[in-house]
């Protein structure tokens, strides 16, 4: 038997219906990518749904066998492409465990701050997106001109809009650039009238409430037994975050919420992240408080790249340097290790076995929304096919991410 | 790097110290091998546990060794959502590798499972819907696995595959995967 979810038609209705299969996706709006759903239907109801993926799936675990640890940064870039700053993050910590190593606090802080810039990214993408799912185009358009904000900032600070590789094993790529600081404090004075402005959008529109309130609940027990993490986990009531409860980095130094709802249902989902987006923001503000002087780069030539580009081409040392990291990589000791971060869609793992040369011997990739993305057995009340588009979107699943 | 241990260690090897072995804590996890066939009886003991609750699984992954003579391993990751522990079990298969499936013990295992069936070709026995996730139907060959070349094998799509005969593994042949009697539409 297949896991599927058994809903029965409400009472009273005449079942003089014929069950058909229905395919959507892999080409369609509301599956946020190339997932393919195929459905039984009987009338309107949803009687099965049988998830297919793998429509993007690069064999991203395969490559990073034949890749040095550096080079994977990009690969994990291309993850959860709406917020690539929190898998490069996932990934220099594995390494650095493994290694035995911690970038220098400064690096951490820069660290966190771009992980949390991502994060309200890729909540602004979903908030707007699920509205638009469900036919409030307005909502998106808005989240799109502030997302635009964020994306200058990690332009100005990595150069590139979307695949940032910011992060390297025992620190950052760069310092921040001069100019940034007043520019993310604009952000940070503009950004919570904005939230208010997408709250004020949807909290009374009563379309967006008919269509999400009370509709896809998942109890915390089917929640936690399907695996779910982040802030579908959290809408279903579950307090737990990664970021409190195991802390990496300087999260033990910041003071953030845990965002909880009991309902879980697809607005306790909305809600959730957008009352994360504010949690984030208080996250950077303290970011930029704290930051201290020093560092980006951990001071270690077998594994940092040389901080002063220019001395490549003129120091025998630091060519040397640039040369062996860049085509051979640096050994990491034999070994494996389990690290996870809470990513903004939920616990991202990075398992990596090492058989001490300097390519991993394994990487796994526990990817949040392909665990995420199995909510949709956990879900016992969407009956009408409309309502799987809400429950798609409010679980908020990265087809990159799922398909790695 | 090891430190001291949070894991209340004295239930797990009272009821298991014979099957098991323990491999310490490191970087935040404690490990332990365990053989294949108490699997699951290991996995619904450190769930129901009420000193352990490892209700919550995080992942499962396949490996492959090869060369080595006990060639796969498959390890589970769990985490206590109440003592905010975290556990590794790792499980050494033969080839042709099987394993009892831990669907029954968390739902999330389905896609894992599959998953690490369709990459290194372990078969959960139990598994109430065995079929590929990532790859097609009626692709041949488990692409993860050591063997398998990184860019596949040459044919009328990939002409930059590797040349030479693939591996045949006939009991592991992609076709017997049972598919659960799901109908799929034509189009």
């Amino acid at each position: 038997m297949t896991e599927v979810t058994e809903l029965s038609r409400p009472e009273g209705e005449a079942p003089d219906t014929k069950e058909v299969l229905l395919n959507l996706g892999p080409q369609h709006p509301s599956t946020h990518g190339v997932l393919r759903l195929v459905l039984e239907l009987d009338g309107e109801y949803v009687a099965r749904v049988d998830p297919h993926i793998g429509y993007l799936h690069r064999g991203t675990e395969k490559l990073a066998e034949s890749f040095t640890y550096t080079q994977i940064f990009p690969l994990t870039d291309r993850l959860d492409y709406v917020c690539p700053p929190s898998n490069n993050l996932a990934f220099a910590l594995a390494v650095e465990k493994l290694l035995g190593i911690e970038a220098p606090i400064r690096a951490q802080y820069i660290r966190v701050l771009m992980a949390e810039l991502a994060r309200i990214s890729g909540h602004l993408l979903i908030t707007g997106a699920l509205p638009m799912d469900l036919g409030a185009m307005t909502a998106l358009l808005y989240a799109m001109r502030e997302r635009e904000m964020i994306m200058d900032l990690l332009e100005m600070v990595t150069g590139a809009r979307m695949h940032t590789s910011f992060c390297r094993v025992g620190g950052v790529r760069e310092d921040l650039p001069d100019g940034f600081l007043p520019k993310i404090r604009e952000f940070c004075d503009i950004f919570p009238n904005r939230i208010r402005d997408y709250e004020r959008l949807l909290e009374d529109n009563r379309v967006f409430l008919k269509r999400t309130q009370g509709i896809g609940v998942i109890a915390a027990e089917d929640a936690i037994d399907l695996g779910l993490s982040g802030p579908n986990l959290r809408a279903s009531g579950v307090d737990w975050d990664i970021r409190r409860d195991e802390p990496y980095e300087i999260y033990d130094r910041l003071d953030f919420n845990v965002i909880t709802r009991k309902e879980g249902d697809c607005y306790a989902r909305w809600q959730c992240r957008v009352e994360e987006m504010r949690e984030s923001l208080r996250i950077i503000e303290q970011c930029l408080d704290q930051m201290p002087e020093g560092a980006f780069q951990i001071d270690m030539p077998t594994i940092a790249f040389p901080v002063d580009k220019d001395r490549v081409h003129c120091s025998m040392e630091a060519l040397i340097q640039h040369f062996d990291l860049s085509a051979y990589g640096f050994k990491v000791p034999k070994g494996e290790v389990y690290s996870a971060i809470e990513a903004p869609k939920g616990e991202l793992g990075f398992y990596i076995i090492s058989d001490g040369s300097p390519k991993p011997f394994r990487m796994k990739v526990r990817a949040p929304s392909f665990v995420n993305l199995q909510g949709l057995f956990g879900v016992t009340n969407a009956r009408y096919l409309a309502d799987m588009i809400a429950v798609l979107g409010s679980l908020d699943p990265v087809m990159a991410e799922v398909d790695k | 790097m090891s430190a001291e241990t949070p894991l209340n260690r004295a239930p797990i090897m009272e009821r298991f110290g014979e099957a098991i072995e323990d491999l310490g804590f490191m970087h935040g996890v404690h490990a332990f091998v365990a053989p294949p066939d108490i699997i699951v009886e290991l996995c619904r003991f450190l769930k129901e546990h009420p000193a352990l609750q490892f209700n919550f699984l995080s992942d499962i992954c396949g490996v492959d060794h090869y060369p080595e003579a006990s060639r796969y391993e498959v390890v589970y990751h769990l985490y206590s959502l109440p003592n905010k522990w975290r556990i590794r079990i790792k499980c050494r298969l033969g080839d042709p590798p099987r394993v009892p499936s831990v669907t029954g013990v968390w739902r999330t295992a389905n896609w894992h499972e599959r998953e690490a069936w369709d990459m290194y070709g372990i078969r959960f026995e139990g598994h109430p819907d065995l079929r590929r996730i990532y790859m097609w139907e009626g692709f041949e060959g488990f692409p993860q696995r050591k063997d398998f070349p990184l860019r596949g094998y040459k044919d009328e799509l990939n002409p930059f595959g590797a040349e030479g005969p693939r591996p045949t593994q006939p009991d592991l042949a992609t076709r017997d995967i049972p598919t659960g009697g799901r109908a799929t539409p034509e189009t």
